[in-house]
């Protein structure tokens, strides 16, 4: 089997913090790491590879510095990795990063399955995964918690849902989106890290992947982000109390009866 | 689809995709009326809903008294479990047909997968889940405000030359309107085409399990544990004081990752988002991601050895103290009460 998976970079904590004078987000000084829900579905590729043979395959997309992203999925056991990259890509919404990624599977070709994270802890939006399946026009299974089976062109998934889970069966190529429930994954062994090291992971640019100019980057994103700023924080006249825990007690249970919370 | 200002003016109306599980209308869908309603209100237009399913019953009637001026219902067998790539060709063909100028969508495991399908099949602008929306009454632009690097920034998002506009919202966010069971609107039945079955998976199950049925998000009293719980038997003082006052148990992430109570009862960004009348946080600081989920309750109580949490401060009644002596005083007190 065939398996790419999509890996992004991410700031290491969500702690960002906003410059009060250009109400953007600080960037700088921040370290970046692998998106954590992208481990799992290194993870399971993984495992697939290892279940029913076939290659593993780490794409990104983002600045170069990414490269160290792809560098751990290839110490996790990741065969390859590509990275796309150009200022051409910069400020690419979900639309316009899906359509790249896209471009750049049909470009490693043959591809049977594809695996993104739940959703990128920056980003937080959960639509990549789903929009490289239109743009490919495969079939999808988002939010899956355990591969159950493949066979002949099929896998059979289950896909969590509000209730519990459904199992259903995709033909591949196929797209799926997996949770953190779906295992553990393993720590890269010292060898393999060092081997991973040494191989070389090309770039592409928009033309190595055959992509409209007018189809990515910020101008080609059908939404823009117009503002930043802190959330608002609920603003209250807090009534406290304190003192011996039996008298707080009487005053809690007093003052709920008064604002009819009982 | 990218638009000129030409054809901007044939995508008219708000639409919303309602939910159906199980057979009923999933309360999200009353709230995605809500707030269409305050929208079309301003920019003086109609608003629609879609319902794909399979034996919809009075759904469409419902969802009329909740604000739909027109629905548009498509029954077929196929529809009765969630099918993204059926679904998807449907919902392309519709739009394609009647061209409204906003879409949107519940921030559910089935809309965060459906809605960005639809989106990169249709060529249109997505914002995930949106926490408030505001329209210009002129031109229709839709200014959608969500959270993003996890909770820690509000962004907020147009799509301007593109058309329809659309967004998910998260369930308990938006407020479901009142019904009104005099409300008159249209049923519009379309029917499956063939070729919407091209390249549909196949689905061989739906499992529920009874873990998830916690539904915090109907409770009227949450009483939440964090951190300070200590372990299972603190959760055990919290069953006890829920049962108490009729509330249901809620909890930080922080003591679900430490196994101390399951991953429904977590509140917050990647757990549920509640709207209880009375909310009573014990020994939970109030970080950004825990507020996110519970800040639109109507009361806050708090209960901390430590008063100067973020908790303790946008608490309506914070009690400073030790939780394991607070909570037994107040069982007791209500105690005495009821005997006297
Ligand atoms: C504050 C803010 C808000 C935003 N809101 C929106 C919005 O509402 N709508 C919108 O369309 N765009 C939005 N964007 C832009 C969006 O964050 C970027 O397009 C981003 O590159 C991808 O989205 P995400 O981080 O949400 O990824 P998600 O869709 O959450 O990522 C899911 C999975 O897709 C894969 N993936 C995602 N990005 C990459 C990548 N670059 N390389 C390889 N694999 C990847 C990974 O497997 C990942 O786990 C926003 C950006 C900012 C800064
Ligand atoms: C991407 C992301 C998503 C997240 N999603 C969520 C989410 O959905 N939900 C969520 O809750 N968190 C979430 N978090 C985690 C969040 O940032 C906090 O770590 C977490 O909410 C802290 O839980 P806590 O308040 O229980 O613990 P703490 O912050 O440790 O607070 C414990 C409080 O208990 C008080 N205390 C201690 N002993 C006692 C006592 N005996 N009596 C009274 N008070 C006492 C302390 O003074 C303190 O205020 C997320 C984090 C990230 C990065």
């Amino acid at each position: 089997m065939k398996i790419v998976v999509c890996v992004k970079q991410v700031p290491a904590t969500t702690d960002a913090k906003i410059d009060p004078e250009t109400k953007r987000i600080i960037r700088e000084g921040t370290k970046a790491v692998l998106n954590p829900f992208d481990l799992y579905a290194l993870e399971e590729a993984i495992r697939i590879r290892e279940l029913v043979g076939g290659e593993v395959i780490a794409l990104s997309m983002g600045p170069e510095s990414a490269k160290n992203v792809l560098t751990e999925a290839l110490s996790m056991g990741a065969d390859r990795a590509f990275l796309l990259c150009g200022r051409e890509f910069a400020g690419s919404d979900t639309w316009a990063t899906s359509y790249a990624l896209a471009k750049a599977i049909e470009i490693v070709g043959g591809v049977d399955l594809i695996l993104c994270g739940k959703q990128a802890i920056d980003g937080d939006t959960a639509q990549v995964g789903p929009g490289i399946a239109a743009k490919l026009n495969i079939m999808q299974a988002a939010n899956v918690m355990q591969v159950d089976e493949i066979e002949n062109g099929t896998l059979t998934v289950r896909r969590m849902n509000e209730r519990g889970y459904d199992v259903v069966r995709l033909q591949t190529p196929a797209l799926i989106t997996v949770v953190k429930d779906i295992n553990v994954p393993r720590i890269p062994t010292l060898r393999r890290a060092r081997e991973a090291r040494r191989i070389e992971i090309p770039i592409w640019t928009y033309k190595d992947i055959g992509a409209d100019p007018d189809k990515i980057g910020l101008a080609a994103s059908p939404t823009r982000v117009v503002r930043t700023e802190p959330p608002a924080i609920r603003n209250t006249d807090t009534l406290t109390i304190s003192g011996a825990p039996a008298e707080a007690a009487k005053l809690l249970v007093g003052e709920m009866l008064a604002r009819g919370l009982l | 689809m990218k638009v000129n200002e030409y054809e901007k003016k044939e995508y008219r109306n708000i639409w919303t995709i309602s939910e159906i599980l199980g057979g009923e209308v999933l309360p999200v869908s009353f709230e995605l009326l809500g707030i269409a309603r305050e929208l079309a209100a301003k920019r003086a237009c109609e608003v629609w809903t879609v319902v794909l399913g399979s034996g919809l019953g009075g759904a469409a009637e419902s969802l009329i008294s909740y604000g739909a001026d027109r629905v548009i219902l498509v029954e077929d067998p196929r529809l009765g479990a969630f099918n993204d790539e059926l679904e998807c060709h449907i919902l392309e063909r519709l739009t394609a047909k009647y061209r409204p100028e906003i879409m949107l969508g519940a921030a559910t495991n089935r809309g965060r997968a459906l809605i960005p399908r639809l989106a990169g099949k249709i060529g249109a602008g997505l914002t995930a889940d949106c926490t408030a929306l505001a329209i210009d009454p002129e031109t229709g632009e839709l200014l959608q405000t969500r959270p993003a690097f996890g909770g820690n920034i509000m962004a907020t998002i147009r799509s301007v030359e593109y058309r329809p506009q659309m967004a998910t919202v998260r369930p308990k966010v938006m407020r479901a309107p009142v019904p009104d069971l005099n409300r008159t609107g249209e049923i519009i039945r379309e029917e499956t085409v063939p070729e919407d079955a091209a390249g549909i998976k196949e689905i061989l199950r739906v499992v529920e399990r009874k873990e998830s049925s916690v539904n915090l998000s109907e409770a009227k009293i949450i009483v939440a544990g964090g951190r300070a719980m200590g372990g299972p038997a603190g959760f055990q003082l919290l069953e006890d004081f829920a049962k108490r006052i009729g509330g249901a148990v809620g909890a930080s992430r922080a003591a679900v990752d430490n196994g101390w109570i399951g991953y429904p009862h977590q509140v917050g960004q990647t757990g549920a988002t509640v709207q209880a009348d009375v909310y009573i946080a014990c020994g939970i600081s109030g970080q950004i991601q825990h507020l996110i989920g519970m800040q639109s309750c109507k009361t806050i109580i708090a209960i901390d050895v430590d008063d100067t949490t973020p908790m303790m401060k946008l608490a309506d009644i914070a009690v400073k103290g030790d939780l394991f002596e607070i909570i037994p005083s107040v069982i007791n007190e209500l105690d005495e009460r009821v005997r006297a």
